[in-house]
């Protein structure tokens, strides 16, 4: 049984503190509805999406009116959309249309899955499926894209990468009248997952079942405040504080996405137990880390904190679930995050420091703007550097960068909603295309040779 | 089915007369309550079975947020789950 404190403790994470299940990702196998031609797959594709998803999003309201927690998104995620083009790729787009059209009309906010697996080297329907995403992002609204460049058992696909550097660049141009919005819903991964629930980078694996609920929760606010009650305390007892805090979060997602699998018929697959800033003054990743002692995100000693945090969320989060998955950990998307907007005005947080950051937390560099006039080389060396560290360290990496048209350093985008606001950050004048131009592929490292 | 109804604000008279008129009236049956005033700052807490309710749960918490709105006090009512399982292992 609770006692009466536990039932205020509670009540005060979702009213003051902002803890929230950020998304429900319903993950849907889209593999049955290949067809001949690619516009009787699109017609499968809305109506499976359209149908099994029917109920996501009275669920979720159900859900949060009776355990009163307050589910931020409703989203479904997809078998990458390239396997379903193998026959005809240069059709995807239809694919694509259908997807969207499907998320509209069940009032999602994201569909994941227009995606492409080429971690070790690409096919040539792989190819051609990759040009269309630009094109794709500027004509949908819902529908999010993501890349697998690589991964610690492949190595990295460097003509892939290249191609990411110029897609990149290219979402962002078709989309300039709304800031390169095009460019926010693309992620190149490295060590992609396929389970993850949060956007833009969730698809549903070839390795899952047909249906399947995953369920992502966040409260960075929970955790500052939990850290906030012992400020003198050395980084062991805060280490615990924050496992603590994690596992309680942790369990209230577990309890939501069992029960909405149950609801929706569906297997339960994971909770994500990330800590995802919202622009919500209060919903901070970056300001954990002040609250640990850095005087500012971005600041020396800011990778410790983030390492410690990122670990001990994952230890919290590990105890409280039965299936934890995803990319749990801590996401530090520059312009979803209060901290990180501030520090990134003032030029305090920088793309290297983020760089190193990306070491230690669950993802990569996210949501960041740099200039519009950034060549596409340089974008594709990001990614190599990302790609990198994620093959080397066992871990997911990724890359959401915008190269936003038309602005320069100091200039700001504007999203709106979660996707918030960046201002412009600079990046270094090296010319990386000789690098990017050789192609080929960064061999997988010794220590990926497990069997 | 059980429930957890929270009621918090600033104390004055009547609060619970009123609240748990309003549950009676919907069929929702009070098995335990409990109320601190801590400083003028009003909390109760009352376990409620709502099985034989008139209406589902997350109606029913509609309601008495409005109710909550009505009197001037904060009231939820909430699933006993959600803390059994952030709070117990």
């Amino acid at each position: 049984m609770f006692s009466n404190n536990d039932v205020l403790e509670t009540i005060a994470m979702v009213q003051e503190e902002h803890l929230d299940i950020r998304t429900i990702t319903m993950g849907l196998s889209l593999l049955s509805c290949i067809r001949d031609t690619a516009e009787e797959t699109a017609r499968k594709v809305y109506d499976l999406v359209c149908t099994k998803a029917e109920r996501i999003v009275k669920t979720a309201q159900e859900l949060s009116g009776e355990y009163g927690i307050p589910i931020v998104n409703k989203r479904v995620s997809v078998t990458p959309v390239s396997l379903l083009c193998a026959a005809f790729p240069h059709k995807a787009p239809l694919i694509g249309k259908a997807l969207d059209d499907a998320a509209e009309r069940l009032g999602i906010d994201f569909l994941g899955g227009y995606s492409a697996l080429v971690q070790k080297s690409t096919a040539e329907y792989e190819r051609t499926f990759i040009r269309t995403i630009p094109e794709v992002l500027a004509t949908t609204k819902r529908l999010c894209s993501s890349v697998n460049v690589g991964s610690t058992k492949t190595g990295i696909n460097m003509e892939a990468v290249k191609m990411m550097g110029e897609v990149f660049k290219e979402a962002a141009s078709l989309t300039k009248d709304a800031d390169g919005i095009g460019a926010a819903k693309l992620v190149a991964f490295c060590n992609a997952v396929e389970d993850n629930p949060f956007m833009a980078g969730a698809f549903h694996g070839v390795g899952e079942a047909d249906v399947v609920v995953n369920v992502g929760v966040s409260g960075p606010g929970v955790v500052k405040h939990a850290l906030e009650k012992i400020p003198e305390a050395d980084l062991t007892e805060a280490a615990e504080m924050i496992k603590r805090t994690a596992f309680k979060i942790t369990r209230a997602g577990q309890l939501v996405a069992k029960e909405a699998a149950k609801r929706l018929n569906a297997q339960f697959g994971i909770v994500d137990l990330s800590l995802a800033p919202t622009p919500a003054i209060g919903d901070s990743v970056a300001q954990i880390l002040e609250e640990l002692g850095v005087e500012y995100v971005g600041g020396h000693g800011t990778t410790a904190a983030l390492a410690m945090l990122n670990d001990a969320v994952k230890k919290g989060g590990v105890m409280a679930s039965s299936r934890v998955g995803g990319l749990s950990g801590a996401f530090i998307p520059v312009s979803e995050d209060i901290g990180m907007i501030r520090a990134a005005e003032a030029g305090r947080i920088t793309l290297d420091k983020l760089e190193a950051m990306t070491c230690v937390c669950s993802v990569g560099l996210d949501m960041i703007a740099i200039p519009g006039d950034t060549p596409a080389t340089t974008i594709a060396a990001m990614i190599a550097d990302e790609a990198a560290i994620g093959m080397i360290n066992n871990k997911t990496t990724a890359v959401r960068i915008i190269p936003a048209p038309g602005k320069k350093v100091g200039d700001e985008v504007s999203f709106g909603g979660l996707l918030g606001r960046a201002p412009v950050m600079p990046v270094h004048a090296c010319d990386s295309s000789r690098l990017i131009n050789r192609g080929g592929n960064i061999p997988a490292p010794i220590h990926s040779f497990k069997n | 089915m059980r429930a957890v109804v929270t009621v918090t604000g600033k104390d004055k008279k009547g609060i619970i007369a009123k609240v748990s008129t309003f549950l009676a009236e919907r069929g929702v049956n009070i098995e335990d309550i409990s109320q601190t005033i801590l400083s003028e700052y009003f909390a109760m807490i009352m376990i409620v079975e709502i099985s034989s309710a008139a209406k589902e749960l997350s109606v029913l918490a509609e309601e008495c947020a409005e109710l909550g709105k009505q009197i001037g006090m904060t009231i939820y009512m909430q699933h006993e789950d959600i803390f059994n399982a952030m709070h117990n292992i």
